[in-house]
């Protein structure tokens, strides 16, 4: 009873690590799956197949690459207006500036359905042809609230003395910038941009308005979930989940690796 | 891009700054002399650190010049003047070790041999071991140092100082106070330190200009600040001192004489505002560490040729090395005065009724169309 008082707060953590983590778990398992018919739902046979020919299914592969690509240019256009519409929020008063620190949030508390269709409303009455660029325009949107909000908070707690400091000291506006504000803003940045690789490359709903005949992966999957589900997806949810893991860890190590070098030897 | 051998004093002329419709400073002339250490001293919003931003040139004067010798500097953004900040919450970069945060200044400039220099400046602030720690690893007086270390390494014509001292404990604040001090006079660098502490600033500084509501009240060596501050805030906010409604009724060879509160006080005429005539409303002035106290009974015994003033101790309070009383008298609701703890005095108690003397060239004149009140009490920390 003693033991359980002590421990209970990192059994409670354990078993919520459990909750998020089982459902990675299945999916890994089921990649080594041969599954009998076209669904791979049930339990069969321990193989290799699916992860020895990742991109044996038809089309999958390329819609992986799409969403990749897509993602990868999403989240550079986010995060450089994000950063650049963090810094004017924070940094500058200027007319309009309450309406659009409001409305920056509009695209995280809008319905993604509700977004979604009024996206294709206006691509439709503008005559735009729907496929990369829309699908690419309408990621860099979301995403783009997602990167304001992360590095607003950073530039917030930014103390601008830094800048005047380092202004003080001989180094002109660039300098400033590239010694000073952006190394120091830059967790925030990279936190911004991170999170909209991610919102990206799994969005399917409005991906799935905006795409016309282009097929990125979430919608591949969604597609195949119809027709029966390969392993070869398993697949690669656990790779992208091993790589997820390993950036973050290999990050954290770093850092440590930091702290430990800047105590006294 | 910066000049060493060409030194020079900063001038600043008609230099004022608004905010829309608040003036922070009114238009000042000032000229702080070449290698001295400078104070700029004054209640928070006085106008004192927004003067100091004007010179960095972090802030851009309303009106006005700034001039470091014969160099007008109005138009320079702070990168290229000659001038290193000390920075009130230090303003280290939190991403650079302490090497880095310190060789910054010359890394900017391209200046070469960077690593000697660092090693010999760490050696000046004593703090040789830390060169790879990062700022947020070190306590707030090393950081002050650091601070310090950064701008002084570029051998700026002048440094400001814009309460650097503010963030420190009282007795880390003292030793740094002699230690920035001893630098000065080894770099023999123009210092101009903004603060709120009337103590640092006449520690410290050759020269304090009193700032109030942003203009100089007062400018000079703290002993003359001191003994003969020529406005009630001056008096006030430098010390404190006791301040009595006076008329003056005698004004001949070279002394004034005045009726207050039922008695005649005398002072010298040259510690009197210019032009009192019989008739003139003055504030008469004597600091608390001036008057010295007698029992009633004993009221004899004071020399002729002091002024004196009669009344009744209302509170004392023993400080170790003075114990200072609070005497209401006819002259005025609340006098202090500190006594130094040199001999026991039985008859000192609250409740007693006592003789206050002083010499009448320790008592100043002041002009009596000025708040009496005027910077009392505003010398409690600033965050």
């Amino acid at each position: 009873m003693r033991w359980l008082k002590r421990n209970l707060v990192v059994l409670a953590g354990l078993l919520t690590l459990g909750y998020l983590i089982v459902p990675n778990i299945v999916v890994l398992v089921f990649s080594f799956n041969k599954p009998a018919g076209r669904f791979n739902y049930s339990w069969q046979e321990f193989s290799t197949d699916a992860w020895t020919d990742p991109c044996g299914v038809a089309d999958m592969c390329g819609s992986l690459a799409l969403s990749l690509q897509i993602a990868l240019w999403a989240t550079i256009g986010a995060t450089v207006l994000g950063a650049m519409i963090a810094f004017a929020l924070v940094r500058y008063r200027f007319r309009a500036r309450g309406t659009i620190n409001s409305l920056i949030f509009l695209p995280m508390a809008m319905p993604e359905v509700v977004m979604a269709a009024s996206l294709l409303t206006l691509f439709l009455n503008l005559g735009v042809q729907l496929g990369f660029w829309t699908i690419l325009i309408a990621h860099t949107m979301f995403c783009l609230s997602f990167v304001v909000v992360a590095v607003k908070a950073r530039v917030m707690s930014m103390d601008p003395r830094l800048e005047e400091a380092a202004r003080d000291l001989y180094a002109g506006p660039f300098q400033t910038f590239w010694r000073v504000t952006l190394p120091i803003a830059a967790p925030g940045i990279a936190a911004g941009a991170m999170l909209a690789f991610a919102l990206s490359f799994d969005d399917f709903i409005i991906t799935n308005f905006n795409s016309g005949s282009t097929v990125t992966f979430p919608m591949f999957v969604w597609g195949s979930a119809q027709r029966g589900t390969p392993v070869q997806i398993n697949v690669i949810g656990t790779a992208m989940f091993v790589i997820a893991v390993l950036v973050v860890v290999a990050g954290q190590a770093i850092s440590n690796r930091r702290q430990k070098s800047a105590l006294p030897k | 891009m910066t000049d060493t051998t060409a030194g020079g004093d900063v001038r600043l002329a008609g230099i004022s700054k608004t905010y829309g419709s608040f003036t922070a400073v009114h238009p000042l002339d000032l000229t702080v002399p070449q290698g001295s250490f400078f104070a700029l001293l004054g209640a928070s919003g006085c106008g004192k650190t927004t003067t100091l931003r004007m010179i960095a040139g972090l802030e851009d004067p309303t009106t006005g010049t700034v001039s470091l010798g014969e160099r007008d500097v109005t138009a320079l953004p702070p990168h290229k003047r000659p001038v290193n900040t000390v920075f009130q919450s230090y303003a280290l970069f939190p991403h650079l070790d302490i090497h880095e945060n310190i060789a910054f200044g010359l890394r900017r400039r391209g200046v070469a041999s960077v690593k000697k220099q660092v090693a010999e400046m760490l050696d000046l602030v004593q703090l040789g071991d830390f060169a790879h720690r990062k700022p947020h690893q070190l306590s707030g007086g090393q950081q002050q140092r650091v601070a310090v270390a950064r701008a002084l390494i570029n051998h700026p014509q002048v440094l400001l100082l814009d309460e650097p001292l503010g963030a420190l404990d009282l007795k880390l604040r003292r030793q740094m106070q002699l230690e920035l001090k001893r630098i000065q006079t080894e770099v023999g660098i123009t210092f101009v330190h903004v603060t709120h502490d009337q103590e640092e600033a006449m520690t410290m500084a050759d020269t304090v200009a009193v700032m109030n509501g942003g203009r100089v009240e007062q400018l000079g060596a703290p002993a003359e600040l001191y003994e003969r501050p020529r406005t009630t805030f001056v008096a006030n906010f430098l010390g404190s001192s006791n301040l009595i409604e006076a008329e003056a009724v005698d004004t001949g060879s070279g002394e004034v004489v005045v009726t207050a509160g039922g008695g005649k006080l005398r002072l010298p005429a040259d510690r009197c505002p210019e032009g009192v005539r019989t008739g003139s409303r003055l504030l008469v002035g004597v600091r608390p560490e001036k008057i010295a106290l007698t029992p009633a009974a004993e009221a004899d015994s004071v020399a002729p040729g002091r002024n004196t003033v009669t009344g009744r101790i209302a509170a004392s309070s023993f400080i170790g090395v003075s114990t200072q009383y609070v005497v209401e008298s006819p002259a005025g609701k609340a006098l202090e005065v500190y006594v130094q703890n040199v001999e026991h005095r039985a008859g000192l108690v609250p409740g007693a009724e006592v003789v206050l003397h002083w010499s009448p060239e320790h008592t100043f004149g002041l002009d009596a169309a000025q708040d009496i009140a005027a910077g009392v009490e505003s010398v409690e920390e600033t965050p």
